[in-house]
């Protein structure tokens, strides 16, 4: 066995404090993306092109109540686990580790997701090439194996390269804006197109599902606190910023496809961006926006592998899980065995599990973690009120984000029960095992007083 | 057996080679390293507090 390196004077491995505000940005803003370019439009098809427009602008304030805030307990609680360090300092041990695995499973499904896509993509392209029995396995099981290898090399290399294609999926979307003259009527049919709500408010409802879509991980952008070199400004700039600009994509995307398709061709599209530059006929776009697909979904792929990871590292370093989980790598400074055993998981979900099961138990878990972030921010004004502690944002017209965000969430369970009841119901026994388990046994070895690093005030009240 | 082909097993190689590499790494690692030095991280602290709450800022606290 070789000599080990055994800590020395309080030594401590820490992760890298190497981000800025663009690496956050890209970090919230990449994970999403993939939304505008496939799965959103799915609402169309639930009630039409104008209940997805009502749903996007509905989901649209969900989450900007929910970035926030994200940003404003982030800017306070500089712990990688985002929303689980959140519930640890604010609720308690059991509402953490509930909130810890909605995060995991909510990434690391979203993650599989994008891979199948991803395979899906390629191997439509060789199908068009004439290739025939073409396999989208190799490229699916490449996918989550080059990213988990990103993401374990270093944190910068991953969300640079996440910024880079980030940028490229969203100017793409900007130019076939323009392309498609908005201001005239030569592509844009709007008059034609809209043709009001085929299915009444019933449909409105039902679209909210996929209205989320638009949205869906840009609170991802606090697992990046542990990394960036100033959190209490750089988080709520990245987590803002990153949602002004997926309300401007989003808008753009609808108005683009809404204005090129019928909404029975658009509801049931795969790629309804790209379909829509093919509409333009301009071989240049098409390129273009295939690639900002293939980039979106890369992108989204590699930010969920960054925050599941992180989240599942913070439980670990808490003993909520394994101590194992709470390593950290001497050189490259990641938390690289929750990398690698999260690998496994993505692989046997992408390799095995529909498309459509996967995306709605990541919608799901993302719900269960909104719905725990209203209560949280309450709770969190309540215990510690502004000026008893440093927050580098302050949320607007506490508590009106909390209870709109309460209510929104409520409409779209119910919006997801109308078409996945089953699934909302056994995801729901999942976490009451798993809460189970927890309690009864995974409890005793939590580090209770030493997991409260931050140096915070006591609580009121207490 | 045609590119496409060529490309499926490219991928199955490459994937395979990426997966060895975290693996053999991070059992160098863990056999390079004491498990209490690689477990050592603790939660981080904010170390710019480029804001403050309004009524610090007034200095109502």
């Amino acid at each position: 066995m070789t000599a080990e390196t055994s800590p020395a004077n309080g030594e401590r491995i820490s992760l890298l404090r190497v981000l800025g505000p663009g690496h956050v940005w890209a970090l919230g803003v990449g994970i999403v993306l993939v939304g505008e370019y496939m799965g959103w439009n799915f609402a169309v098809g639930k009630g039409g092109a104008i209940a997805a427009l009502i749903a996007c602008w509905f989901a649209g304030l969900l989450y900007t109540c929910v970035a926030m805030i994200d940003s404003e307990v982030t800017s306070t609680v500089a712990a990688a686990g985002g929303q689980y360090a959140q519930a640890k300092h604010i609720v308690g041990p059991l509402m953490a580790f509930n909130v810890g695995l909605y995060l995991v499973f909510a990434y690391t499904m979203l993650e599989a997701a994008n891979a199948i896509t991803l395979g899906h993509l390629v191997q439509t392209v060789g199908a068009m090439a004439g290739f025939e029995n073409t396999n989208d396995k190799p490229f699916i099981v490449l996918t989550i194996m080059f990213l988990a290898w990103l993401n374990y090399r270093g944190v910068y290399t991953t969300l640079t390269f996440s910024l880079v294609i980030t940028a490229f999926a969203f100017v793409s979307i900007c130019v076939l804006f323009f392309a498609v003259q908005p201001w005239s009527d030569v592509y844009i049919k709007h008059d034609q197109l809209l043709t009001g709500l085929p299915y009444g408010w019933l449909g409105v409802l039902a679209a909210l599902h996929f209205g989320m879509w638009f949205y869906l991980g840009i609170e991802g952008t606090t697992q990046a606190a542990e990394e960036v070199r100033s959190p209490a400004r750089a988080l709520p700039l990245g987590t803002m910023t990153g949602i002004i600009t997926l309300l401007i994509a989003a808008t753009m995307t609808w108005y683009i496809c809404s204005g090129l398709m019928p909404w029975e061709y658009l509801g049931q599209s795969v790629t309804p961006l790209f379909d829509a530059a093919r509409l333009t006929n301009s071989t240049l776009l098409m390129v273009l926006l295939f690639i900002g697909t293939i980039f979106s979904a890369l992108a989204s792929a590699n930010c969920c592998i960054n925050d599941a990871s992180r989240a599942w590292f913070s439980m670990g370093r808490d003993h909520y899980l394994p101590q194992v989980f709470g390593a950290v790598h001497p050189k490259y400074r990641t938390p690289y065995r929750s990398i690698v055993f999260l690998v496994p998981v993505a692989l046997v979900f992408a390799y095995f599990a529909p498309l459509d099961r996967v995306i709605t138990f990541s919608i799901l878990s993302g719900l269960l973690e909104y719905t725990f972030m209203a209560f949280s921010v309450i709770l969190f004004r309540r215990k510690w009120p502004l000026g008893t502690i440093k927050r580098g944002y302050v949320h607007p017209f506490h508590p009106l984000p909390a209870v709109m965000l309460l209510v929104l969430c409520a409409a779209t369970y119910f919006a997801v029960f109308l078409g996945y009841g089953t699934q909302l119901i056994a995801m729901m026994v999942f976490y009451i095992v798993a809460s189970l388990w927890f309690a009864l046994h995974r409890y005793k070895y939590v580090r209770r007083g030493e997991q409260f690093a931050m140096p915070w005030p006591k609580p009121v009240g207490y | 057996m045609n590119t496409f082909a060529l490309l499926e097993y490219s991928a199955w190689g490459l994937s395979i080679l990426l997966g060895l590499w975290m693996l053999v790494d991070m059992f160098r690692t863990d056999r390079s390293y004491s498990e209490d030095l690689l477990t050592s991280s603790r939660e981080g602290e904010i170390e710019d507090a480029s804001a403050v709450d309004p009524p610090q800022k007034r200095g109502a606290r």
